[in-house]
């Protein structure tokens, strides 16, 4: 078992023990937006390190080439999913949990939907 | 090699999790969310795979299986939106 | 020169994903490759009005310099945020008090502003929900301050000098 390996099963448990969090914490949080945001941080960067143990353990540039790119992508992707997931959650009526501080959203989200009823 | 069984066995139970949010979840967005994050967990176990099986056409399926992910996540949210996909 | 640019971006992804050479004797394989042109080809001719934008060609070198010190700081950003999540979710009483606040940004560029909202949804705590011309609605996990001035100074301030240095 050379160096290499090692480092990169480190990256791996590491990658697999931030995706197990991040899976708790969807279970565990009260409301939706917490969830998502738990969940999405955690689990985008404990993807991001697996892909990267599987670049440094194989060490064959056409594996890990692609791991590279697949990372690159999931980084770019996530959050981009992430923010169309919460504004796709709030304008279908879902309210911010009960003991939320501010919510400077409200506004917003009635102008987007008179808008919307005048297009009709 | 133990420890992959091990991390097998967390990536397991992140998609158990996740499952369990996708039956029990309250409201439609929340089973929303645990599909996306389902999706990126699985593109990790195909890593995993390919480590152990150290075969390339596993990490061609991790990005496929990323692209169809985001995709869906997508179609997901504009539907929770209430607006049509030609929009 | 957009169609140009988006060949050539197509043709360096079409050879990073399928990596042409022959895993025993190393040789480059030319049937992908002329493969990869005919499609890359195709694929800038048609799409490439609706999809590339003209790259900006003045400062290359700096900007590449900033994006690279950049993408380090994010990665770094990320990590905290990580364990700041880890230690909220184990935490028995879950510590958080979650609100949407607003935030301003003065960056102009539509390029610019989605590499912030990415940046915010990625660090400690916050989830950009919106971005209306230069508001942006930012979920907060743990809200340490209400108005558009706090808010603005705690989570944009850090990544906006950066990000023009990058993009404007």
């Amino acid at each position: 078992m050379s160096s290499n390996m090692i480092v990169g099963y480190i990256f791996i448990t590491v990658g697999a023990i931030f995706d197990f969090f991040g899976c708790m914490g969807l279970v565990r949080l009260p409301n939706i937006y917490n969830r998502l945001q738990a969940a999405t941080k955690c689990v985008t960067l404990g993807t991001i390190f697996i892909l990267a143990g599987t670049a440094i353990v194989t060490a064959d540039p056409a594996i890990s080439i692609k791991a590279g790119l697949c990372a690159v992508f999931v980084l770019i992707t996530s959050p981009t999913g992430a923010h169309a997931l919460a504004r796709g959650a709030y304008l279908s009526g879902v309210k911010l949990w009960e003991k939320s501080v501010v919510d400077k959203f409200k506004e917003r989200a009635e102008e987007i939907k008179s808008q919307r009823g005048e297009a009709r | 090699m133990m420890f992959i069984y091990f991390i097998a066995g967390l990536l397991a139970a992140s998609c158990f999790m996740c499952l369990y949010r996708i039956g029990h979840g309250p409201t439609a967005p929340d089973r929303s969310v645990a599909i996306d994050i389902f999706g990126t967990v699985v593109v990790g176990f195909v890593c995993l795979s390919a480590v152990v099986m150290r075969k390339d056409f596993y990490i061609n399926l991790a990005i496929a299986w990323a692209l169809v992910s985001f995709i869906g996540t997508l179609a997901l949210s504009k539907h929770l939106e209430g607006r049509r996909f030609d929009e | 020169m957009r169609k140009i640019t988006l060949m050539i971006f197509s043709f360096v992804i079409w050879f990073l994903l399928v990596w042409p050479f022959d895993p025993v004797t190393g040789k480059l394989g030319l049937q992908s490759v002329i493969a990869g042109v005919v499609v890359a080809i195709l694929v800038g001719l048609l799409f490439g009005d609706k999809i590339a934008r003209e790259l900006p060609l003045s400062r290359v070198f700096s900007r590449i310099f900033w994006l690279l010190v950049y993408v380090p700081m994010v990665l770094w950003y990320v990590v905290i945020a990580n364990l700041d999540v880890v230690y909220r979710v184990v935490h028995p009483d879950m510590p958080i008090h979650p609100g949407i606040v607003k935030v301003k940004t003065t960056l102009k560029n539509p390029a610019g502003r989605t590499m912030l909202a990415n940046s915010i949804t990625l660090t400690p705590g916050t989830l950009t929900v919106d971005i209306v011309d230069e508001y942006l609605y930012v979920h907060w996990i743990n809200v340490q301050a209400e108005d558009v001035e706090g808010a603005t100074k705690k989570i944009v301030s850090k990544f906006e000098g950066m990000l023009r240095r990058i993009f404007e």
